[in-house]
């Protein structure tokens, strides 16, 4: 196959990228001469990958993601690894070891977390399309903030393999672009099974997407409108859904219960799976060496003390904590059943309609800075997370804006019907087209 | 205290004979590799790898289950053992905890009382085994370790066993027991080295609980446990208490020693492996087809050899014995039977033990040959056992390889006959050297002629038929009689 060169020289001046490849290569195929950007998360071979953490700092991977393989193959360049909030683990991409992504729409604000590298680089027409990953928002919150689409596909239908895992159960790979076309064509290249992730289905994804909603069921959880959601982000929620109906659909109001409980169920788990995740980096085979005469357990805390951010830090914390002995009990395994549950409501809810609709965000992206309390950022989470507790497909769509800030829209779909959320979001994107 | 009071529950961990590693296709084979050859991003634990399970593992896994008379499970589940090692390349181990492969069944033993006894067994589950460190240097120069992965990711079962030993000596029949089934069922190779690594409670009656850990040779189990043994009660005779602790076997000193209290801390923080799905195992159940196995083998050399209860035991207690002796009897047209059960399971084992050799090193044939010599009655039994131990030092120099007859012809130890004048001329000899000896037997002193025919025993170096000897030498003293 003939390989070719491109010339990839962006104006970063948000910071998007960790490590530009300044003439990446491609092949033949669907992607072809598409400079695609990819979280930093994601295992490069031959290229620095940090997930922009100090403690990875130098770490080059010998081999390829699963999905940046098939990208490859499928003809795309790898234009650099984007910028993210250490490990995954933000709403904000402030928690990066190597300085915030600005959002383009505003460099007074955040880009929204934790693939706010990816989202800029697409949002500021760096690149047409970005690898994200999404653990509990994390392609849709960025993707809401900066105005553009991405989708969190169906848990085990995008291969994990060489995703640095922060928490297995939960994070998937997904794709992020300006338009919804362009996000299912990127998701039609990654999707499928692979036998290196045993957690990934046989579920190819081949679909050109369509506008025709008409007799489309939409529920509308009120949870989604209900308190610590701005109502000026709700109303433009509304104003799109009523769009919706315009063009064919029926709304129909319905409720999470199980929602009171996702956000603590899913901290619960992600820290419990991330400080196991975690302990791997302990200075003996990746990362700057600390140079120390002490013996190895007290090399592996001067190391981990220095290589992990303070957030990182206090979620290895938490999650040691709740998998301890007398205190499992408590909080990983009632985790695991308000997990089920959130997962019996979905299912209970898709019996009846075949998407739910609300807002990705609760607010707009935030100033930079302005949550500085962990409790506050980890709310912002609120409307995400349920999503990958349940292992379902959802995607943020941009609907209008508050203050001169996008507003994403979030579908969310049953199991394995990425391509409904998908058709929505291109229905919505045409009925709003000028 | 009675023997009775001594309780042994053992731990053990056997490395699964598969050709690749339980969650990556890594060769097993590493042991004559350098270190870190045998390795690649899924075994060494690089970030963004998973899992992926080799079902030949716990298929191996199913048939030592079902060997050992254990219900499997039809769904078990893997877990993460979070603690922080440098040999540990993730910092967790992927093991089995609340929901194992398998769980009850038994290893049965010939108790030290001499009955057939069954150990129950807790469970067996499967997990992978972590990579090695190598410590170098010394306190003067310096001390660094070496970490070596080849061996991260090779598949263990570990097999518990309730608390049912009664002396360290069932601990060892246990082991041997457990050993010789593994290897029925081509599963475990007991030859390769830290194939099986053993952690042994202990306790007296009414006395705390201790664990020696990580023990990897058969014999160190028995010496670990009769160590233990000793030192507990001395100190219940001292009126100290034995205090509840994990303690280490120091193999060099045939001792154990108290592990430092940090190492006894550890909160290993299991939860179950996000990305590996419940293992379900009903649909294979019925591909486990199992070979035959110690039990039965030693009931069918009785019945079809004829062996002793005894020789039947000793011989199917290890795989590789059993089959050279069926190779044996087969070679010579099942003629041999009793003879050839003696001589393995008597002679030739220990011959082998006091050389350190395995039994792949003796040449099936020419040990039939051996047999059929003696079977003819062209040598003696001495002769028999001089001959074979010039067959062994041979093999174990690597240098000639000379048949049962050469070695015979070569040193003269064809038995000798009635009219051999070699014989009767050392008779002579005797009877001449040992006047006192003449006469005490002529003064009816029957200890006399065998003493006479353990001299002249001496001088055909054992050539002679003790029967036919005595005999002759009898004729001789009558004749040389004034």
């Amino acid at each position: 196959m003939a390989v070719h060169t491109i010339n990839f020289e962006p104006d970063d001046r948000y910071n998007a990228f960790l490590k530009v490849c300044a003439k990446p290569t491609h092949g033949e195929g669907k992607l072809a001469g598409i400079a695609i950007a990819v979280k930093d998360n994601i295992s490069t071979l031959g290229i620095e990958t940090t997930c922009a953490s100090k403690i990875l700092k130098g770490y080059v991977p010998p081999y390829d993601a699963h999905a940046v393989g098939l990208i490859k193959s499928a003809g795309a360049a790898v234009a650099g690894k984007t910028n993210m909030d250490e490990f995954g683990m933000g709403t904000s991409t402030e928690n990066s070891a190597f300085g915030p992504t600005l959002n383009p729409c505003d460099t007074g604000r955040v880009p929204g977390g934790s693939s706010g590298g990816s989202a800029a680089a697409v949002a500021a027409g760096m690149v047409r399309m970005a690898l994200g990953t999404d653990t509990g928002g994390s392609i849709r919150c960025p993707a809401a903030f900066c105005g553009i689409v991405g989708l969190k596909p169906t848990y085990g239908r995008v291969s994990r393999y060489g995703l640095i895992a922060y928490a297995n159960s939960l994070e998937t790979i997904g794709p992020m672009a300006k338009n919804v076309a362009d996000v299912s064509l990127l998701m039609s290249v990654i999707a499928g099974h692979d036998r290196k992730d045993t957690t990934s289905h046989n579920k190819p994804y081949n679909h050109i997407p369509s506008a025709d909603i008409k007799g489309l069921r939409i529920g509308i959880p009120g949870e989604y409108f209900g308190k610590g959601v701005d109502p000026e982000v709700a109303s433009v929620v509304r104003r799109a859904i009523g769009r919706l109906e315009e063009i064919g659909a029926v709304t129909v109001p319905c409720s999470i219960p199980s929602m009171e409980y996702a956000l603590a169920a899913y901290y619960v788990i992600c820290t419990s799976e991330a400080s196991s995740n975690l302990a791997r980096f302990d200075g003996v085979r990746y990362g700057p060496a600390v140079d120390t005469k002490k013996s190895w357990h007290a090399a592996y805390q001067d190391m981990r003390k220095q290589g992990f951010g303070p957030e990182v830090r206090r979620r290895i914390m938490l999650g040691t904590f709740a998998l301890s002995s007398g205190y499992y009990g408590k909080y990983y395994a009632k985790a695991q059943i308000a997990r089920e549950n959130v997962r019996k409501d979905f299912a209970r809810l898709f019996s009846d309609v075949d998407v739910l609709c609300g807002p990705t965000m609760p607010t707009i992206a935030f100033k930079l800075g302005e949550k500085s309390d962990p409790l506050s950022m980890y709310l912002s989470d609120i409307l995400t997370v349920p999503v990958n507790l349940a292992g379902i497909p959802a995607i943020s769509a941009p609907c209008g804006k508050v203050q001169g800030m996008p507003v994403g829209l979030q579908i969310m779909g049953r199991p394995f019907e990425d391509e409904r959320v998908i058709d929505v979001a291109y229905a919505y994107e045409q009925a709003a087209k000028p | 205290m009675i023997d009775a009071d001594i309780v042994v529950g053992l731990e053990v961990h056997c490395q699964l004979d598969t050709k690749s590693k339980l969650f990556c296709g890594c060769s097993t084979d590493y042991r004559n590799d350098g270190p870190n050859t045998h390795v690649c991003p899924v075994c060494l634990g690089l970030p963004g790898t998973m899992p992926v399970l080799n079902k030949r593992a716990i298929e191996y896994a199913m048939r030592v289950a079902k060997a050992l008379n254990c219900t499997i499970i039809p769904e078990s589940e893997f877990s993460r053992k979070n603690y922080f090692y440098p040999d540990l390349d993730k910092a967790y181990q992927i093991t089995q905890y609340d929901k194992p492969l398998a769980e009850g069944g038994y290893v049965e033993i010939e108790g030290d009382d001499g009955k057939e006894r069954k150990i129950q067994l807790t469970r067996i589950h499967v997990e992978e085994d972590p990579g090695r460190l190598v410590h170098m240097g010394n306190a003067e120069r310096g001390r660094y370790s070496l970490v070596d992965y080849n061996r991260s990711g090779i598949p263990l079962i570990e097999i518990v066993s309730e608390p049912e030993m009664r002396s360290p000596k069932e601990a060892r029949k246990f082991l041997n027991k457990l050993r010789a089934t593994l290897e029925y069922l081509g599963v475990f190779d007991s030859e390769k080295e830290g194939s099986i690594r053993v952690d042994a409670n202990i306790s007296l009656r009414g006395s705390a609980r201790v664990e020696i850990k990580n023990i990897t040779s058969y014999k160190g189990v028995e010496k670990a446990l009769t160590f233990e043994v000793t030192r507990q009660k001395n100190l219940i005779r001292r009126g100290l208490t034995v205090d509840r602790e994990t303690r280490h076997y120091l193999e060099a000193r045939g001792i154990t020693q108290s592990a430092r209290s940090k190492e006894q801390e550890n909160d290993y923080r299991y939860f179950p492996e996000p990305d590996l799905r419940p293992l379900r195992v009903q649909s294979w159940l019925k591909d486990i087809v199992l070979p035959e196995l110690p039990d039965a083998r030693r009931e069918r050399f009785v019945q079809q050899y004829g062996c002793s209860l005894n020789h039947a035991r000793t011989l199917t207690g290890e795989l590789k014995v059993a089959n050279f002796y069926e190779a044996v009897v087969a070679g010579s047209g099942n003629g041999l039977c009793t003879l050839a059960a003696t001589w393995i399971a008597d002679t030739l084992t220990g011959e082998l033990n006091y050389r350190s050799m395995k039994i792949d090193g003796v040449d099936a044939e020419k040990f039939t040959g051996l047999l059929e010599l003696l079977k003819s009655g062209t040598i003696t039994d001495k002769s028999g056992v001089e001959v074979l131990r010039v067959m062994l030092d041979e093999r174990l120099k690597g240098e000639i390889n000379e048949t049962p007859e050469a070695i015979v012809a070569r040193l003269n130890l064809a038995k000798t006959s009635g009219d051999d004048a070699v014989l009767l001329g050392a008779i002579n000899e005797v009877i001449t050297e040992n006047q006192k000896a003449v006469e005490d037997y002529r003064a009816g002193k029957n200890g006399a002629l065998n003493f006479l025919v353990g001299q002249t025993m001496k001088k055909t170096r054992g050539r002679a038929d003790p029967g036919e000897l005595n005999r002759l030498m009898v004729a001789a003293l009558k004749s040389t009689e004034q």
